[in-house]
């Protein structure tokens, strides 16, 4: 097994058997969820026209909230350190954290997401649409937050500070789930475009934000 | 020592305050001489629109003030790669003084460009592409002063901020051509285009006599914000020397006691 496969592996355990983060991003979605409804008055008719644009905005809250996660617990216990001096470059490193992060919060997320559709009174035929969005454009938010939580390990008041750097960095994967979604709505052949543009700047964000964190880390080191 | 280019030479502080010690207040004042010729033209000579009346004269400001705010984060970014790449000494005060220059002029556009729209679109503002990207530039340059101030060792923080002015360089194409790439309310660039400027020459002129004052207004600002870091980083290294001389004086005094 490769040393990738291998840290992947880790960090997944890791996740699981913490449990408690994971367990607290998704009651922090449903709670956000929960309280739209409360502020914008009980119309089903605008919740549902308005559900995929919240329960996007209410993921990217909730990932948010976890980022810190990614590089934060090794760094503390100097498990980071040992990763550098190995011989897995630093890159590969950031790549596999991303990949666990989004496998272990990310997915889980994405899938939480119709469920609380529910709740905002989601068109039937959106269901999917928002779960293949969300599916697309998670790697995104892993793999550039990835590079928030790389800069921030030292920083003081580093979760507002993350906020401030990451969010900026997420608006066009959240134009472009939202625009999908409307599209497809509108008419059946709409979807595509902003589709695959949504999966482009996930793989875009796959290959900078390994290199970027990478990069970020090792200024941290010298 | 004779082929050494501008940047090489620069690298030196002491240089750099000797060059700037006169550079600066000359450009300054052209600065002040071309914004007034600017400004006067501006108001006094370029003609009302005949669709946008009186309100197109904030176009000579907003305008100006946009490029600038992408300007100053192409500088930011050029001098992260600097500081990443070739070490430059230099190359970090620059993009710390950059960040807040360019995020005022980026203010600046942003709260011209609404002034104008209220009569010209009847709304303050609207969520087209042109504006949410360049107000994503402006929460840009806000991250990057937060990471800053957020970190106590100033040469990591100097080295994380580069990182993300680099990551945040995707922004400046994306500003750029979000008026062609999407159906936006703002207009299409008419400036610089392959075919020609599609402005007439009397508000053209005016325009580009504002946009050359305030870049020279930009590098004063510029080189003045440069200044000001490196002599505060020669007050702190002086202030730690002193502390150090005076821990030295009293561990000597209180040796002899013991």
């Amino acid at each position: 097994m490769s040393g990738f496969m291998r840290l992947l592996r880790r960090d997944l355990l890791l996740a699981w058997r913490e449990g408690g983060a994971l367990g607290t991003a998704l009651g922090f979605y449903l709670v956000v969820v929960a309280l739209m409804p409360l502020g914008l008055g009980p119309d089903l008719n605008l919740l549902s026209r308005i559900a995929s644009g919240i329960l996007w905005v209410a993921l990217l809250l909730a990932a948010l909230l976890s980022l810190p996660r990614i590089f934060e617990t090794d760094a503390d216990d100097g498990a980071l350190d040992v990763m550098a001096l190995g011989t897995l470059p630093l890159e590969l490193v950031a790549g596999a954290k991303s990949l666990a992060h989004w496998i272990s919060t990310g997915i889980p997320l994405a899938i939480m997401a119709p469920v609380l559709g529910v709740l905002l009174n989601l068109e039937v035929r959106a269901y999917p649409l928002l779960f293949a969005t969300m599916l697309a454009g998670t790697p995104a938010i892993s793999f550039l937050g990835a590079i928030g939580a790389a800069l921030t390990i030292r920083a003081r008041r580093g979760g507002l500070l993350l906020a401030l750097l990451v969010l900026p960095l997420y608006v066009p994967t959240l134009i472009f789930g939202i625009t999908a979604i409307n599209a497809a709505l509108l008419s059946p052949d709409g979807f595509a475009a902003s589709f695959l543009i949504l999966s482009a700047i996930s793989l875009v964000s796959v290959v900078l934000g390994p290199i970027a964190a990478a990069a970020a880390l090792r200024t941290q080191m010298e | 020592m004779q082929n050494q280019s501008i940047t090489q030479r620069l690298a030196n502080p002491t240089r750099f305050m000797q060059l700037t010690d006169w550079l600066m207040p000359l450009t300054a004042a052209i600065a002040v001489v071309v914004i007034a010729a600017g400004l006067y033209l501006a108001l006094f000579v370029a003609p009302p629109d005949y669709q946008q009346g009186e309100t197109v004269k904030i176009m000579f400001i907003h305008v100006p003030s946009a490029w600038l705010g992408m300007m100053g984060y192409l500088m930011i970014a050029i001098s992260s790669f600097g500081l990443l790449v070739f070490r430059h000494p230099l190359a970090d005060v620059s993009a710390k003084a950059a960040a807040p220059i360019g995020a005022a002029f980026t203010l600046l556009a942003l709260i011209t460009g609404s002034l104008w729209g209220k009569p010209m679109w009847g709304t303050y503002w609207v969520w087209d592409a042109r504006l949410t990207s360049v107000l994503i530039l402006f929460f840009l340059y806000l991250g990057l002063m937060a990471l800053r101030s957020a970190l106590d060792d100033e040469s990591l923080a100097a080295k994380q901020a580069a990182v993300l002015g680099l990551v945040g360089v995707v922004i400046l194409p994306i500003i750029k051509f979000s008026v062609d790439w999407w159906n936006t309310l703002h207009q299409p660039a008419s400036v610089v285009k392959l075919d020609g400027p599609a402005i007439h020459s009397s508000i053209l002129v005016p325009l580009l006599v504002n946009a050359v004052g305030f870049s020279i207004l930009f590098l004063a600002l510029h080189m003045k914000a440069m200044r000001n870091e490196v002599l505060r980083r020669r007050v702190k290294a002086l202030r730690l020397a002193e502390v150090e001389r005076a821990a030295k004086r009293e561990r000597t005094a209180a040796a002899p006691a013991e």
